[in-house]
Protein backbone atom coordinates (compact mmCIF):
# COMPACT_ATOMS: atom_id res chain seq x y z
CA UNK A 1 0.00 0.00 0.00
CA UNK A 2 1.82 3.10 -1.29
CA UNK A 3 2.59 5.96 1.36
CA UNK A 4 3.24 9.52 0.67
CA UNK A 5 5.98 11.25 1.52
CA UNK A 6 4.29 14.01 3.64
CA UNK A 7 3.18 11.15 5.95
CA UNK A 8 6.46 9.72 6.45
CA UNK A 9 8.11 13.37 7.39
CA UNK A 10 5.05 13.44 9.63
CA UNK A 11 5.74 10.36 11.90
CA UNK A 12 9.58 10.82 11.61
CA UNK A 13 8.86 14.35 13.22
CA UNK A 14 6.38 12.95 15.70
CA UNK A 15 9.20 10.69 17.62
CA UNK A 16 12.24 13.14 16.40
CA UNK A 17 11.39 16.48 16.53
CA UNK A 18 13.81 18.52 15.96
CA UNK A 19 14.33 16.34 12.27
CA UNK A 20 15.07 18.21 9.72
CA UNK A 21 13.38 15.33 7.13
CA UNK A 22 13.92 16.06 2.78
CA UNK A 23 12.12 13.01 1.49
CA UNK A 24 12.45 11.86 -2.74
CA UNK A 25 10.36 9.47 -4.53
CA UNK A 26 12.29 7.44 -6.24
CA UNK A 27 10.72 5.49 -8.67
CA UNK A 28 7.45 7.66 -8.47
CA UNK A 29 5.17 4.78 -7.46
CA UNK A 30 4.83 5.55 -3.82
CA UNK A 31 6.99 2.44 -2.82
CA UNK A 32 10.34 3.71 -3.06
CA UNK A 33 11.54 6.52 -1.11
CA UNK A 34 15.13 8.22 0.34
CA UNK A 35 15.07 10.12 3.35
CA UNK A 36 18.00 12.10 4.74
CA UNK A 37 17.16 13.04 8.35
CA UNK A 38 19.32 15.28 10.53
CA UNK A 39 19.11 15.48 14.24
CA UNK A 40 20.95 16.43 17.16
CA UNK A 41 19.19 13.29 19.17
CA UNK A 42 21.42 11.45 16.78
CA UNK A 43 24.66 12.70 18.41
CA UNK A 44 26.61 9.77 20.14
CA UNK A 45 24.94 7.43 18.54
CA UNK A 46 26.45 4.67 15.80
CA UNK A 47 24.78 4.63 12.36
CA UNK A 48 23.20 1.38 13.21
CA UNK A 49 21.69 3.29 16.16
CA UNK A 50 20.66 6.33 14.19
CA UNK A 51 18.81 4.11 11.07
CA UNK A 52 16.60 2.49 13.67
CA UNK A 53 15.48 5.12 15.60
CA UNK A 54 14.10 6.13 12.47
CA UNK A 55 12.57 2.92 11.79
CA UNK A 56 11.30 3.08 15.46
CA UNK A 57 9.51 6.32 13.99
CA UNK A 58 8.28 4.49 11.50
CA UNK A 59 6.47 2.14 13.43
CA UNK A 60 7.20 -1.21 11.47
CA UNK A 61 6.04 0.16 8.31
CA UNK A 62 9.68 -0.47 6.78
CA UNK A 63 9.96 -3.60 5.16
CA UNK A 64 6.07 -3.84 5.11
CA UNK A 65 3.58 -1.56 3.92
CA UNK A 66 6.81 0.55 2.84
CA UNK A 67 8.99 -1.63 0.71
CA UNK A 68 12.31 0.62 1.15
CA UNK A 69 13.11 3.42 2.17
CA UNK A 70 16.89 4.91 0.96
CA UNK A 71 17.99 6.27 4.15
CA UNK A 72 20.64 9.05 5.33
CA UNK A 73 21.18 10.21 8.89
CA UNK A 74 23.39 12.86 10.13
CA UNK A 75 24.06 14.80 12.66
CA UNK A 76 23.45 18.97 12.40
CA UNK A 77 26.63 20.18 13.64
CA UNK A 78 29.26 17.51 12.79
CA UNK A 79 28.10 17.23 9.11
CA UNK A 80 31.00 19.74 7.58
CA UNK A 81 33.90 18.39 9.41
CA UNK A 82 33.27 15.03 8.55
CA UNK A 83 33.22 15.71 4.58
CA UNK B 1 16.87 -19.51 20.97
CA UNK B 2 14.92 -20.78 18.14
CA UNK B 3 16.19 -23.03 15.39
CA UNK B 4 16.00 -20.11 12.77
CA UNK B 5 18.24 -18.10 15.46
CA UNK B 6 20.66 -20.48 15.90
CA UNK B 7 21.38 -21.57 12.72
CA UNK B 8 21.82 -17.55 11.71
CA UNK B 9 24.22 -17.03 14.71
CA UNK B 10 26.16 -20.15 13.13
CA UNK B 11 26.44 -18.56 9.82
CA UNK B 12 27.43 -15.21 11.10
CA UNK B 13 29.88 -16.68 13.23
CA UNK B 14 31.31 -19.04 10.89
CA UNK B 15 32.06 -16.82 8.06
CA UNK B 16 34.16 -13.38 8.69
CA UNK B 17 32.04 -11.38 5.84
CA UNK B 18 28.33 -12.42 5.17
CA UNK B 19 25.48 -10.48 3.58
CA UNK B 20 21.72 -11.75 3.79
CA UNK B 21 20.23 -10.61 0.87
CA UNK B 22 17.62 -11.49 -2.09
CA UNK B 23 18.97 -13.25 -4.73
CA UNK B 24 22.38 -14.30 -5.55
CA UNK B 25 25.33 -12.11 -6.33
CA UNK B 26 24.68 -13.23 -9.90
CA UNK B 27 20.96 -12.28 -9.50
CA UNK B 28 20.15 -10.12 -7.03
CA UNK B 29 16.45 -9.67 -6.56
CA UNK B 30 16.22 -6.31 -5.44
CA UNK B 31 18.13 -3.28 -6.30
CA UNK B 32 19.20 -2.91 -2.38
CA UNK B 33 20.91 -6.33 -2.71
CA UNK B 34 22.45 -5.46 -5.92
CA UNK B 35 23.96 -2.65 -4.56
CA UNK B 36 25.54 -4.23 -1.46
CA UNK B 37 27.18 -6.85 -4.02
CA UNK B 38 28.40 -3.96 -6.19
CA UNK B 39 30.04 -2.70 -3.16
CA UNK B 40 31.33 -6.15 -1.77
CA UNK B 41 32.25 -6.96 -5.53
CA UNK B 42 34.62 -2.98 -5.28
CA UNK B 43 35.94 -4.37 -2.09
CA UNK B 44 37.43 -7.62 -3.49
CA UNK B 45 37.46 -9.18 -0.18
CA UNK B 46 36.00 -13.28 -0.19
CA UNK B 47 32.18 -12.54 0.85
CA UNK B 48 29.82 -15.36 1.60
CA UNK B 49 26.06 -14.98 0.73
CA UNK B 50 22.40 -16.36 2.14
CA UNK B 51 19.43 -16.05 -0.14
CA UNK B 52 16.78 -15.16 2.06
CA UNK B 53 14.25 -15.81 -0.23
CA UNK B 54 15.10 -19.34 -0.27
CA UNK B 55 14.29 -19.74 3.03
CA UNK B 56 11.23 -17.88 4.91
CA UNK B 57 12.79 -18.61 8.50
CA UNK B 58 15.84 -17.22 7.65
CA UNK B 59 14.32 -14.35 6.11
CA UNK B 60 11.98 -12.99 9.29
CA UNK B 61 14.31 -14.27 11.52
CA UNK B 62 17.16 -12.09 10.60
CA UNK B 63 15.03 -9.00 10.95
CA UNK B 64 14.37 -10.16 14.77
CA UNK B 65 18.74 -11.48 15.04
CA UNK B 66 19.69 -7.74 14.63
CA UNK B 67 16.45 -5.79 14.96
CA UNK B 68 16.85 -4.08 12.05
CA UNK B 69 13.59 -4.60 9.26
CA UNK B 70 14.84 -4.63 6.14
CA UNK B 71 17.43 -7.20 3.71
CA UNK B 72 20.59 -7.08 2.65
CA UNK B 73 22.27 -7.18 6.13
CA UNK B 74 25.85 -7.51 6.06
CA UNK B 75 27.39 -8.87 9.04
CA UNK B 76 31.44 -8.41 9.56
CA UNK B 77 33.52 -10.65 12.25
CA UNK B 78 30.26 -12.00 14.00
CA UNK B 79 28.84 -8.14 13.67
CA UNK B 80 25.60 -6.64 12.24
CA UNK B 81 27.32 -3.96 10.49
CA UNK B 82 23.81 -2.77 8.29
CA UNK B 83 22.16 -2.63 5.02
CA UNK B 84 22.95 -0.76 1.86
CA UNK B 85 22.47 2.52 2.74
CA UNK B 86 25.02 2.19 5.79
CA UNK B 87 27.30 0.07 3.86
CA UNK B 88 27.65 2.49 1.08
CA UNK B 89 28.46 5.39 3.44
CA UNK B 90 31.38 3.47 4.90
CA UNK B 91 32.14 2.37 1.85
CA UNK B 92 32.88 6.09 0.56
CA UNK B 93 34.74 7.08 3.87
CA UNK B 94 36.81 4.13 3.53
CA UNK B 95 35.77 2.27 6.62
CA UNK B 96 34.27 -0.26 5.25
CA UNK B 97 37.67 -1.29 3.67
CA UNK B 98 39.32 -0.90 6.90
CA UNK B 99 36.79 -3.19 8.59
CA UNK B 100 36.96 -6.37 6.56
CA UNK B 101 40.61 -5.15 5.74
CA UNK B 102 40.39 -5.22 2.59
CA UNK B 103 43.61 -3.52 0.54
CA UNK B 104 42.34 -0.08 -0.19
Amino acid sequence: MPMVASEIETLIKASIPDAEVTIRDLAGDGDHYAARVVSRSFEGMSRIRQHQAVYAALGGRVGGELHALQLETAVPNTENLSE
Amino acid sequence: MSDAQIRIEQLVKSNDVVLFMKGTPLFPQCGFSSRAIAILERLGAPYETVDVLQDPDIRQGIKEYSDWPTVPQLYVKGEFVGGSDIMMEMFEAGELQQLVGAEA
